[in-house]
Protein backbone atom coordinates (compact mmCIF):
# COMPACT_ATOMS: atom_id res chain seq x y z
CA UNK A 1 0.00 0.00 0.00
CA UNK A 2 1.06 3.55 -0.64
CA UNK A 3 2.58 5.10 2.48
CA UNK A 4 1.38 8.37 3.94
CA UNK A 5 4.23 10.83 3.74
CA UNK A 6 5.92 12.96 6.39
CA UNK A 7 7.54 16.11 5.04
CA UNK A 8 9.75 18.36 7.15
CA UNK A 9 9.64 21.95 5.96
CA UNK A 10 12.64 24.25 6.16
CA UNK A 11 12.50 28.03 5.86
CA UNK A 12 15.48 29.30 3.92
CA UNK A 13 16.59 32.92 3.75
CA UNK A 14 19.56 34.01 1.65
CA UNK A 15 20.79 30.42 1.51
CA UNK A 16 20.58 29.68 5.22
CA UNK A 17 18.01 27.68 7.15
CA UNK A 18 16.34 29.95 9.65
CA UNK A 19 14.19 29.19 12.73
CA UNK A 20 15.66 26.88 15.34
CA UNK A 21 17.25 23.76 14.02
CA UNK A 22 18.32 21.87 17.08
CA UNK A 23 19.75 18.47 16.24
CA UNK A 24 22.35 16.87 18.42
CA UNK A 25 25.76 16.96 16.79
CA UNK A 26 24.91 19.40 14.03
CA UNK A 27 27.99 21.35 13.06
CA UNK A 28 26.15 24.19 11.41
CA UNK A 29 22.50 24.71 12.27
CA UNK A 30 22.01 26.92 9.23
CA UNK A 31 23.40 24.62 6.56
CA UNK A 32 20.58 23.32 4.33
CA UNK A 33 22.63 20.36 3.10
CA UNK A 34 23.52 19.13 6.56
CA UNK A 35 19.95 19.50 7.79
CA UNK A 36 18.45 17.83 4.72
CA UNK A 37 20.84 14.90 5.16
CA UNK A 38 19.79 14.58 8.77
CA UNK A 39 16.12 14.43 7.83
CA UNK A 40 16.88 11.90 5.12
CA UNK A 41 18.64 9.71 7.70
CA UNK A 42 15.58 9.98 9.97
CA UNK A 43 13.40 8.65 7.18
CA UNK A 44 11.76 11.82 5.87
CA UNK A 45 9.75 10.98 2.75
CA UNK A 46 10.40 14.33 1.10
CA UNK A 47 11.81 17.69 2.11
CA UNK A 48 10.24 21.06 1.39
CA UNK A 49 12.22 24.28 1.25
CA UNK A 50 10.34 27.52 1.61
CA UNK A 51 12.40 30.43 0.35
CA UNK A 52 11.58 33.44 2.52
CA UNK A 53 14.41 35.59 1.20
CA UNK A 54 13.25 39.18 1.47
CA UNK A 55 15.69 40.85 -0.89
CA UNK A 56 15.15 40.21 -4.57
CA UNK A 57 18.92 40.54 -5.06
CA UNK A 58 19.38 37.32 -3.10
CA UNK A 59 16.66 35.31 -4.78
CA UNK A 60 18.96 33.29 -7.01
CA UNK A 61 20.75 31.92 -3.95
CA UNK A 62 17.98 29.37 -3.51
CA UNK A 63 19.04 27.81 -6.81
CA UNK A 64 22.48 27.05 -5.38
CA UNK A 65 20.93 25.65 -2.22
CA UNK A 66 18.75 23.33 -4.28
CA UNK A 67 21.72 22.21 -6.38
CA UNK A 68 23.81 21.39 -3.34
CA UNK A 69 21.04 19.49 -1.58
CA UNK A 70 19.92 17.61 -4.69
CA UNK A 71 23.48 16.46 -5.35
CA UNK A 72 23.68 14.72 -2.00
CA UNK A 73 20.19 13.87 -0.79
CA UNK A 74 18.29 11.33 -2.86
CA UNK A 75 14.69 11.89 -1.85
CA UNK A 76 12.16 14.25 -3.45
CA UNK A 77 12.65 17.96 -2.90
CA UNK A 78 9.93 20.58 -3.16
CA UNK A 79 10.76 24.26 -3.32
CA UNK A 80 8.37 27.17 -2.84
CA UNK A 81 8.37 30.85 -2.02
CA UNK A 82 8.31 33.70 -4.49
CA UNK A 83 7.67 31.50 -7.53
CA UNK A 84 5.93 33.72 -10.09
CA UNK A 85 6.59 32.53 -13.60
CA UNK A 86 7.05 29.38 -15.63
CA UNK A 87 10.68 30.42 -15.96
CA UNK A 88 11.02 30.46 -12.15
CA UNK A 89 9.60 26.92 -12.10
CA UNK A 90 11.93 25.74 -14.84
CA UNK A 91 15.02 27.16 -13.16
CA UNK A 92 14.22 25.48 -9.84
CA UNK A 93 13.60 22.13 -11.54
CA UNK A 94 16.85 22.45 -13.46
CA UNK A 95 18.66 23.11 -10.20
CA UNK A 96 17.37 19.77 -8.92
CA UNK A 97 13.94 20.41 -7.37
CA UNK A 98 11.42 17.67 -8.08
CA UNK A 99 8.39 19.81 -7.41
CA UNK A 100 7.81 23.54 -7.26
CA UNK A 101 5.14 25.11 -5.14
CA UNK A 102 3.21 28.13 -6.42
CA UNK A 103 1.14 30.22 -4.03
CA UNK A 104 0.28 33.91 -4.54
CA UNK A 105 1.15 33.83 -8.24
CA UNK A 106 -1.49 31.17 -8.79
CA UNK A 107 -4.14 33.43 -7.26
CA UNK A 108 -2.98 36.48 -9.20
CA UNK A 109 -2.61 34.62 -12.46
CA UNK A 110 -4.16 31.12 -12.52
CA UNK A 111 -2.88 30.66 -16.07
CA UNK A 112 0.62 30.22 -14.65
CA UNK A 113 -0.51 26.90 -13.14
CA UNK A 114 -1.78 25.70 -16.51
CA UNK A 115 1.27 26.94 -18.40
CA UNK A 116 3.70 25.46 -15.89
CA UNK A 117 2.01 22.08 -15.71
CA UNK A 118 1.86 21.85 -19.51
CA UNK A 119 5.50 22.78 -19.76
CA UNK A 120 6.98 20.56 -17.05
CA UNK A 121 4.20 18.11 -16.19
CA UNK A 122 1.56 18.17 -13.46
CA UNK A 123 3.68 15.97 -11.25
CA UNK A 124 6.10 18.87 -10.73
CA UNK A 125 3.49 21.50 -9.84
CA UNK A 126 2.24 21.96 -6.29
CA UNK A 127 -0.25 24.72 -5.58
CA UNK A 128 0.01 26.07 -2.05
CA UNK A 129 -3.29 27.23 -0.59
CA UNK A 130 -3.37 29.34 2.56
CA UNK A 131 -6.88 29.18 3.98
CA UNK A 132 -8.76 30.78 6.89
CA UNK A 133 -12.14 29.89 8.22
CA UNK A 134 -14.66 32.67 7.58
CA UNK A 135 -17.86 30.89 8.66
CA UNK A 136 -18.79 27.41 9.89
CA UNK A 137 -17.79 24.96 7.16
CA UNK A 138 -16.42 27.76 5.00
CA UNK A 139 -12.80 28.67 4.33
CA UNK A 140 -11.37 31.36 2.11
CA UNK A 141 -8.03 31.70 0.41
CA UNK A 142 -5.65 34.29 1.83
CA UNK A 143 -2.33 35.60 0.60
CA UNK A 144 0.52 37.58 2.15
CA UNK A 145 0.80 35.48 5.28
CA UNK A 146 -2.93 35.56 5.94
CA UNK A 147 -3.39 39.31 5.62
CA UNK A 148 -5.11 39.53 2.23
CA UNK A 149 -8.44 37.83 1.71
CA UNK A 150 -8.82 36.89 -1.95
CA UNK A 151 -12.51 36.11 -1.52
CA UNK A 152 -11.94 32.71 -3.15
CA UNK A 153 -13.60 29.72 -1.52
CA UNK A 154 -10.80 27.32 -0.56
CA UNK A 155 -12.58 24.17 -1.71
CA UNK A 156 -13.60 25.65 -5.06
CA UNK A 157 -10.10 27.01 -5.51
CA UNK A 158 -8.59 23.59 -4.84
CA UNK A 159 -10.85 22.07 -7.50
CA UNK A 160 -9.97 24.84 -9.91
CA UNK A 161 -6.21 24.39 -9.53
CA UNK A 162 -6.66 20.66 -10.01
CA UNK A 163 -8.44 21.40 -13.28
CA UNK A 164 -5.64 23.80 -14.24
CA UNK A 165 -3.13 20.99 -13.89
CA UNK A 166 -1.77 21.09 -10.35
CA UNK A 167 -0.38 17.71 -9.32
CA UNK A 168 -0.70 18.22 -5.61
CA UNK A 169 -2.06 20.71 -3.07
CA UNK A 170 -0.18 22.03 -0.06
CA UNK A 171 -2.96 23.16 2.24
CA UNK A 172 -2.10 25.45 5.16
CA UNK A 173 -4.57 26.60 7.76
CA UNK A 174 -3.65 30.20 8.56
CA UNK A 175 -5.80 29.95 11.69
CA UNK A 176 -3.64 27.13 12.99
CA UNK A 177 -0.22 28.03 11.60
CA UNK A 178 2.17 28.56 14.51
CA UNK A 179 -0.41 27.64 17.17
CA UNK A 180 0.74 24.05 17.80
CA UNK A 181 -2.85 23.00 18.57
CA UNK A 182 -3.20 20.69 15.57
CA UNK A 183 -4.31 20.84 11.94
CA UNK A 184 -7.66 22.31 10.97
CA UNK A 185 -9.05 18.84 10.32
CA UNK A 186 -12.35 20.10 8.93
CA UNK A 187 -10.55 22.11 6.28
CA UNK A 188 -8.14 19.30 5.49
CA UNK A 189 -10.90 16.75 5.08
CA UNK A 190 -13.13 19.04 3.05
CA UNK A 191 -10.36 19.79 0.55
CA UNK A 192 -8.99 16.25 0.43
CA UNK A 193 -12.45 14.86 -0.29
CA UNK A 194 -13.09 17.49 -2.97
CA UNK A 195 -10.09 16.72 -5.22
CA UNK A 196 -8.54 13.67 -6.85
CA UNK A 197 -4.94 14.86 -6.44
CA UNK A 198 -2.91 14.38 -3.24
CA UNK A 199 -3.28 16.90 -0.42
CA UNK A 200 -0.52 17.79 2.05
CA UNK A 201 -1.83 19.09 5.38
CA UNK A 202 0.06 21.93 7.03
CA UNK A 203 -0.25 24.41 9.86
CA UNK A 204 -0.63 23.83 13.58
CA UNK A 205 1.31 20.66 14.37
CA UNK A 206 2.38 20.56 18.01
CA UNK A 207 2.51 16.83 18.68
CA UNK A 208 2.98 13.53 16.91
CA UNK A 209 -0.69 12.74 17.52
CA UNK A 210 -1.55 15.76 15.39
CA UNK A 211 0.31 14.27 12.44
CA UNK A 212 -1.65 11.02 12.75
CA UNK A 213 -4.96 12.94 12.97
CA UNK A 214 -4.15 14.83 9.78
CA UNK A 215 -4.11 11.53 7.94
CA UNK A 216 -6.79 9.57 9.79
CA UNK A 217 -9.40 12.29 10.37
CA UNK A 218 -8.21 14.88 7.85
CA UNK A 219 -7.67 12.28 5.12
CA UNK A 220 -4.47 14.01 4.03
CA UNK A 221 -2.07 12.07 1.82
CA UNK A 222 0.93 13.70 3.46
CA UNK A 223 1.63 15.87 6.48
CA UNK A 224 4.07 18.75 6.65
CA UNK A 225 5.62 20.09 9.82
CA UNK A 226 8.45 22.36 10.84
CA UNK A 227 9.01 23.24 14.47
CA UNK A 228 8.13 19.84 15.94
CA UNK A 229 11.15 18.41 14.13
CA UNK A 230 13.44 21.44 14.08
CA UNK A 231 13.62 21.87 17.83
CA UNK A 232 14.67 18.29 18.31
CA UNK A 233 11.49 17.43 20.23
CA UNK A 234 10.77 14.54 17.90
CA UNK A 235 12.39 12.76 15.01
CA UNK A 236 10.66 11.82 11.81
CA UNK A 237 11.15 8.20 12.82
CA UNK A 238 9.24 8.73 16.07
CA UNK A 239 6.44 10.34 14.10
CA UNK A 240 6.28 7.32 11.80
CA UNK A 241 6.32 4.87 14.67
CA UNK A 242 3.35 6.64 16.24
CA UNK A 243 1.49 6.76 12.94
CA UNK A 244 2.09 3.06 12.41
CA UNK A 245 0.77 2.38 15.94
CA UNK A 246 -2.37 4.24 14.89
CA UNK A 247 -2.78 1.91 11.93
CA UNK A 248 -1.41 4.29 9.29
CA UNK A 249 0.76 2.93 6.50
CA UNK A 250 4.22 4.54 6.63
CA UNK A 251 7.70 3.92 5.22
CA UNK A 252 9.83 2.77 8.14
CA UNK B 1 36.71 2.62 -16.88
CA UNK B 2 33.01 2.07 -17.45
CA UNK B 3 30.98 4.75 -19.17
CA UNK B 4 27.30 5.40 -18.53
CA UNK B 5 25.20 7.46 -20.93
CA UNK B 6 22.01 9.09 -19.65
CA UNK B 7 19.88 9.89 -22.65
CA UNK B 8 18.73 13.52 -22.68
CA UNK B 9 15.93 14.29 -25.11
CA UNK B 10 15.06 17.63 -23.55
CA UNK B 11 12.22 16.51 -21.29
CA UNK B 12 12.94 17.49 -17.75
CA UNK B 13 15.91 17.56 -15.53
CA UNK B 14 18.37 14.69 -15.53
CA UNK B 15 20.63 16.15 -12.91
CA UNK B 16 19.21 13.96 -10.13
CA UNK B 17 19.64 10.78 -12.15
CA UNK B 18 23.22 11.73 -13.03
CA UNK B 19 24.13 12.67 -9.47
CA UNK B 20 22.66 9.49 -8.02
CA UNK B 21 24.62 7.36 -10.49
CA UNK B 22 27.81 9.31 -9.83
CA UNK B 23 27.17 8.74 -6.15
CA UNK B 24 27.09 4.94 -6.54
CA UNK B 25 29.66 4.73 -9.32
CA UNK B 26 32.71 6.73 -8.30
CA UNK B 27 35.38 6.45 -10.96
CA UNK B 28 32.86 5.84 -13.73
CA UNK B 29 32.20 8.39 -16.41
CA UNK B 30 28.59 9.56 -16.47
CA UNK B 31 27.52 11.37 -19.62
CA UNK B 32 24.22 13.21 -19.92
CA UNK B 33 23.85 13.31 -23.67
CA UNK B 34 21.53 13.89 -26.61
CA UNK B 35 24.18 12.78 -29.07
CA UNK B 36 23.42 9.35 -30.65
CA UNK B 37 27.14 8.73 -31.16
CA UNK B 38 27.82 9.20 -27.46
CA UNK B 39 24.97 6.83 -26.59
CA UNK B 40 26.43 4.31 -29.02
CA UNK B 41 29.85 4.56 -27.37
CA UNK B 42 28.68 4.07 -23.77
CA UNK B 43 29.03 0.76 -21.93
CA UNK B 44 25.72 1.24 -20.11
CA UNK B 45 22.69 3.29 -20.99
CA UNK B 46 20.07 4.91 -18.79
CA UNK B 47 16.81 6.02 -20.41
CA UNK B 48 14.90 8.31 -18.04
CA UNK B 49 11.88 10.47 -18.67
CA UNK B 50 9.22 12.65 -17.21
CA UNK B 51 6.27 14.60 -18.49
CA UNK B 52 3.78 13.41 -21.07
CA UNK B 53 4.65 10.46 -23.29
CA UNK B 54 3.58 12.12 -26.59
CA UNK B 55 5.98 15.00 -25.90
CA UNK B 56 8.74 12.57 -24.91
CA UNK B 57 8.34 10.53 -28.11
CA UNK B 58 8.30 13.67 -30.25
CA UNK B 59 11.44 15.10 -28.63
CA UNK B 60 13.22 11.76 -28.90
CA UNK B 61 12.47 11.62 -32.64
CA UNK B 62 13.42 15.26 -33.18
CA UNK B 63 16.87 14.59 -31.76
CA UNK B 64 17.33 11.52 -33.91
CA UNK B 65 17.70 9.31 -30.86
CA UNK B 66 15.27 6.51 -31.71
CA UNK B 67 17.82 4.25 -33.34
CA UNK B 68 20.42 4.88 -30.66
CA UNK B 69 17.90 3.85 -27.99
CA UNK B 70 16.83 0.75 -29.89
CA UNK B 71 20.41 -0.25 -30.56
CA UNK B 72 21.38 0.18 -26.90
CA UNK B 73 18.31 -1.74 -25.73
CA UNK B 74 19.31 -4.58 -28.04
CA UNK B 75 22.91 -4.78 -26.94
CA UNK B 76 24.03 -3.29 -23.62
CA UNK B 77 22.93 -3.01 -19.98
CA UNK B 78 19.95 -0.71 -20.31
CA UNK B 79 17.89 0.90 -17.54
CA UNK B 80 14.57 2.59 -18.28
CA UNK B 81 13.07 4.88 -15.64
CA UNK B 82 9.45 6.12 -15.42
CA UNK B 83 8.44 7.42 -18.88
CA UNK B 84 11.66 5.81 -20.09
CA UNK B 85 10.07 2.49 -19.16
CA UNK B 86 6.71 3.38 -20.70
CA UNK B 87 8.31 4.43 -24.00
CA UNK B 88 9.71 0.93 -24.44
CA UNK B 89 6.19 -0.43 -24.97
CA UNK B 90 4.09 -0.63 -28.14
CA UNK B 91 1.60 2.09 -27.45
CA UNK B 92 0.34 4.54 -24.83
CA UNK B 93 -3.18 5.64 -24.01
CA UNK B 94 -1.66 8.97 -23.11
CA UNK B 95 -2.14 10.93 -26.31
CA UNK B 96 -2.76 7.66 -28.21
CA UNK B 97 0.86 7.48 -29.38
CA UNK B 98 3.02 4.56 -30.47
CA UNK B 99 6.07 3.77 -28.35
CA UNK B 100 9.32 2.08 -29.33
CA UNK B 101 7.91 -1.44 -29.28
CA UNK B 102 10.81 -3.03 -27.40
CA UNK B 103 8.22 -4.71 -25.16
CA UNK B 104 4.81 -5.84 -26.36
CA UNK B 105 1.98 -4.22 -24.46
CA UNK B 106 0.14 -1.03 -23.62
CA UNK B 107 0.66 1.93 -21.34
CA UNK B 108 -2.65 2.59 -19.59
CA UNK B 109 -4.04 5.12 -17.12
CA UNK B 110 -5.26 4.39 -13.60
CA UNK B 111 -9.03 4.25 -13.96
CA UNK B 112 -11.10 6.37 -11.57
CA UNK B 113 -13.46 3.48 -10.84
CA UNK B 114 -10.55 1.28 -9.70
CA UNK B 115 -9.11 3.88 -7.37
CA UNK B 116 -10.55 2.55 -4.15
CA UNK B 117 -8.25 1.66 -1.26
CA UNK B 118 -8.57 -1.43 0.97
CA UNK B 119 -10.34 0.71 3.58
CA UNK B 120 -12.82 2.09 1.03
CA UNK B 121 -11.09 5.48 0.71
CA UNK B 122 -10.51 7.06 -2.66
CA UNK B 123 -6.98 6.70 -4.01
CA UNK B 124 -5.48 9.80 -5.55
CA UNK B 125 -4.01 10.05 -9.05
CA UNK B 126 -1.14 10.70 -9.69
CA UNK B 127 0.11 7.75 -7.67
CA UNK B 128 2.60 9.82 -5.72
CA UNK B 129 4.82 8.65 -2.90
CA UNK B 130 6.48 5.55 -1.50
CA UNK B 131 4.92 2.23 -2.35
CA UNK B 132 5.92 -1.40 -1.99
CA UNK B 133 7.66 -3.16 -4.83
CA UNK B 134 7.10 -6.94 -4.85
CA UNK B 135 9.86 -8.46 -6.88
CA UNK B 136 10.49 -11.99 -5.61
CA UNK B 137 14.21 -11.33 -5.78
CA UNK B 138 15.09 -13.38 -8.82
CA UNK B 139 16.95 -10.72 -10.78
CA UNK B 140 20.47 -9.40 -10.08
CA UNK B 141 19.17 -5.82 -9.88
CA UNK B 142 17.19 -6.69 -6.73
CA UNK B 143 20.24 -7.96 -4.89
CA UNK B 144 20.32 -6.56 -1.35
CA UNK B 145 16.83 -5.08 -1.72
CA UNK B 146 14.03 -6.60 0.37
CA UNK B 147 11.01 -8.00 -1.39
CA UNK B 148 8.35 -5.35 -0.71
CA UNK B 149 10.85 -2.50 -0.26
CA UNK B 150 9.35 0.94 -0.83
CA UNK B 151 10.36 3.12 -3.76
CA UNK B 152 9.23 6.60 -4.76
CA UNK B 153 6.60 6.75 -7.50
CA UNK B 154 4.98 9.63 -9.31
CA UNK B 155 2.85 8.69 -12.31
CA UNK B 156 -0.68 8.39 -13.66
CA UNK B 157 0.01 5.71 -16.29
CA UNK B 158 1.55 2.25 -15.95
CA UNK B 159 2.69 -0.50 -18.30
CA UNK B 160 0.63 -3.59 -19.03
CA UNK B 161 2.99 -6.10 -20.69
CA UNK B 162 1.50 -8.58 -23.13
CA UNK B 163 3.97 -11.22 -21.95
CA UNK B 164 3.82 -11.81 -18.19
CA UNK B 165 7.30 -13.36 -18.33
CA UNK B 166 8.84 -9.86 -18.51
CA UNK B 167 7.28 -8.71 -15.23
CA UNK B 168 10.08 -8.10 -12.73
CA UNK B 169 7.99 -6.47 -10.00
CA UNK B 170 4.45 -5.55 -9.10
CA UNK B 171 2.88 -2.90 -6.90
CA UNK B 172 -0.63 -2.50 -5.51
CA UNK B 173 -2.50 0.73 -6.06
CA UNK B 174 -6.20 0.19 -6.61
CA UNK B 175 -5.09 -2.77 -8.68
CA UNK B 176 -1.88 -4.74 -9.02
CA UNK B 177 0.23 -3.13 -11.72
CA UNK B 178 3.64 -3.88 -13.21
CA UNK B 179 6.24 -1.68 -11.57
CA UNK B 180 9.33 -3.19 -13.23
CA UNK B 181 10.06 -5.24 -16.34
CA UNK B 182 13.16 -7.14 -17.37
CA UNK B 183 14.36 -9.12 -20.37
CA UNK B 184 17.95 -10.05 -21.20
CA UNK B 185 20.02 -6.85 -20.95
CA UNK B 186 17.04 -4.55 -20.30
CA UNK B 187 15.67 -3.55 -16.92
CA UNK B 188 13.04 -0.85 -16.58
CA UNK B 189 11.16 0.57 -13.62
CA UNK B 190 8.14 2.79 -13.12
CA UNK B 191 9.45 4.31 -9.88
CA UNK B 192 12.35 6.73 -9.46
CA UNK B 193 15.42 4.99 -8.02
CA UNK B 194 17.24 8.34 -8.02
CA UNK B 195 14.68 9.62 -5.51
CA UNK B 196 14.26 6.44 -3.47
CA UNK B 197 16.93 6.94 -0.81
CA UNK B 198 19.07 3.90 0.07
CA UNK B 199 16.95 1.34 -1.78
CA UNK B 200 17.12 3.37 -4.97
CA UNK B 201 20.86 3.88 -4.70
CA UNK B 202 21.29 0.15 -4.21
CA UNK B 203 19.33 -0.59 -7.37
CA UNK B 204 21.44 1.89 -9.34
CA UNK B 205 24.60 0.37 -7.90
CA UNK B 206 23.37 -3.08 -8.91
CA UNK B 207 22.77 -1.78 -12.43
CA UNK B 208 26.30 -0.37 -12.64
CA UNK B 209 27.72 -3.78 -11.67
CA UNK B 210 25.27 -5.87 -13.66
CA UNK B 211 26.70 -8.26 -16.23
CA UNK B 212 23.69 -9.60 -18.15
Amino acid sequence: MLAKRIIPCLDVSAGRVVKGINFVGLRDAGDPVEIAKRYDEQGADEITFLDITASSDDRDIILHVVEQVADQVFIPLTVGGGVRTVEDVRRLLNAGADKVSINTAAVNNPQVVRDASRKVGSQCIVVAIDAKQTAPGKWEVFTHGGRNNTGLDAIEWAQRVEALGAGEILLTSMDRDGTRIGFDLGLTRAVSDAVRIPVIASGGVGSLEHLAEGVSTGRADAVLAASIFHFGEHTVREAKELMRARGIEVRL
Amino acid sequence: MTTVAIIDYGMGNLRSVAKAIEHVAPGHQVWVTSNPAVVAAADRVVFPGQGAMPDCMRELELRGLRLAVLEAAASRPFLGICIGQQMLFDHSEEGDVPGLGVFAGEVVRFRDEQMIGPDGSRLKVPHMGWNEVRHGGDHPLWEGISDGERFYFVHSYYVAPADPAVIAAETDYGLRFTSAVARANIFAVQFHPEKSAQAGLRLLSNFIHWAP
